[in-house]
């Protein structure tokens, strides 16, 4: 292979380079890349950035002598706009072909959006445009903030918001936030949080529509009422950026579908990141942003799946002064079990907890709320047990 | 110099923060060590001292950012730039810390 193209600048792109070069591949490296900036992290956007903690310097994911040494044709604020047929040129926006003998596909996914979200103050954040401009928009004093969407992304940038002073009122179409992810007895727990931050939340209705002429006045619900208000943020998830392989041979459906090791049907094209469906999931978690790419590209090199990229989904979210983290696959039926720590009045305990999800006596997920310690312990316990699993199974 | 806790309070495998600005995490490893780090990762917001001790590796509770208690210096990503480190002594067995800023300006 000469030449390689990653298509997408944000963390698992990074990751595939890195992993290129770090597994021999000393070719051409070309990078490309929506955004205009270099590889930056997202997950303290909707934290110590939007509160002012961390400035733009501590995001960068990478500096001038790692740049140096990755050695890449980076392309930067242009975005990829086709793939061919074989997978052998990139197209890009401004008229522009890569001709290519290997393709990592690292394009993202971006924010979800309302119908009629062009009113000023309205927001979406996912990239650091985003976050910059609600950041200005934060603070210009005191205002009456709503957040559409009870996610992590949500959950976040109302702690956030709430912090700075601001009025919050989060929006939940559904009765309780986060159940898919926690199952509806941690999700209670963890909504709880929301009082500690003095934000109210409102479930069980969703957003008929947004008020203003020019700039937003307030969300109309569906039960009829309206919250008044300054600045929208609508954090309902994303979708991810596969339009642009519209004319490409590959399989598509909610993401580029790949096999467990990240190659699709192309064997010179991978995926990794929020783009890919990597053996039937797709998963929006930094962990996985940074561990497929591993696999992917010794894939890549080896022009066949020699290596899967399957690992125990593992994220975290920092909420009101509380540090959520969670490993595993929970199913509906789990019981849950707090093993450490305790709950007081229906909310994490000073303290924290550490919760077990379990079926037929064995752990399947591990919830904590302020226990790195325990956590890490749980996490490596299951981790290892998944090893073991897979031998098992392999063994069969 | 900053007195830290007895030796035997502080068993081998255990760590613990002390709240200077910024904070430090002082470790007792299985090999009867003891190394002192600033003790929040150079990655993102997290405590050092509720990391993962192997040898002379702590791991991030977060990210799992690995930091070799000697040097400083991140093992592996996403951790880039390393921690500071401090030196420890034990006196009359009391651990202390000899902070690495105070020894510059002393210096």
């Amino acid at each position: 292979m000469r030449t390689v193209t990653i298509v997408g600048a944000s963390l698992s792109g990074l990751y595939a380079a890195r992993e290129l070069r770090a597994q021999g591949y000393d070719g051409r490296l070309v990078i490309v890349g929506d955004e205009p900036h270099h590889p930056y992290d997202r997950p303290p956007l909707s934290k110590d950035f939007l509160t002012g903690r961390a400035d733009e310097t501590r995001l960068a994911l990478t500096d001038t002598e790692e740049t140096t040494e990755l050695d890449a044709e980076w392309i930067l604020g242009v975005r990829a706009r086709a793939l061919d047929a074989r997978g052998r040129t990139v197209l890009l926006d401004d008229g522009r072909t890569v001709s290519t003998d290997g393709v990592v596909i690292a394009t993202g996914a971006s924010a979800r959006r309302l119908p009629g979200d062009t009113l000023a103050g309205v927001h979406t954040l996912r990239t650091l445009d985003d976050a910059r401009a609600l950041r200005e928009e934060l603070t210009r004093g005191p205002c009456r903030v709503v957040v559409i969407g009870g996610g992590f992304i949500g959950a976040e940038t109302a702690s956030s918001c709430s912090s700075l002073g601001h009025r919050v009122t989060v929006v939940e179409a559904a009765p309780l936030p986060l159940v898919p992810q926690l199952g509806a007895e941690m999700a209670a727990v963890c909504a709880a949080l929301h009082r500690r931050g003095g934000v109210d939340l409102v479930t069980g209705t969703g957003v008929s529509g947004l008020r203003g002429t020019s700039a937003v006045t307030g969300v109309d619900l569906t039960d009829g009422r309206t919250l008044p208000a300054d600045i929208v943020i609508v954090g309902i998830g994303a979708t991810p950026n596969t339009a642009w392989l519209a004319g490409s041979s590959l399989a598509l459906h909610d993401g580029v579908l790949c096999d467990d090791g990240c190659a699709t049907a192309l064997p010179q094209v991978v995926a990794v990141g929020d783009v890919a469906c990597v053996g039937g999931t797709r998963a929006e978690h930094w962990t996985s942003a940074t561990q497929q790419p591993r696999a992917a590209v010794a894939n890549l090199l080896a022009g066949r799946t020699v290596e899967t990229a399957t690992a125990v989904p593992y994220f975290w979210s920092d909420q009101y002064g509380a540090r959520i983290q969670f490993t595993g696959r929970r199913a509906d039926g789990d019981t849950v079990r707090i093993t450490e720590g305790e709950l007081s009045d229906g909310a994490p305990a000073e303290g924290g907890f550490l919760a077990r999800y379990e079926r037929d006596g064995r752990t399947t997920a591990v919830l904590a709320v302020d226990r790195p310690r325990p956590f890490m312990r749980a996490r490596r316990e299951l981790a290892r047990g998944a090893g073991e699993e897979q031998v098992r199974s392999a063994a069969r | 110099m900053i007195p830290v806790c007895r030796l035997e309070d502080l068993p081998k495998g255990e760590s613990v923060r002390i709240e200077t600005t910024p904070p430090v995490a002082v470790f007792h490893t299985d090999d009867g060590d003891l190394y002192a780090i600033d003790d929040t990762c150079t990655h993102q917001d997290a405590s050092l001292s509720e990391g993962w001790l192997e040898g002379c590796l702590v791991e991030c509770p977060l990210h799992a950012a690995s930091f070799d208690l000697r040097t400083g210096r991140p093992t592996c990503l996403p951790a880039r730039r390393a921690v500071r480190t401090h030196s420890v002594t034990v006196v009359d067995g009391l651990i202390h810390v000899h902070l690495a800023a105070e020894e510059g300006t002393a210096a």
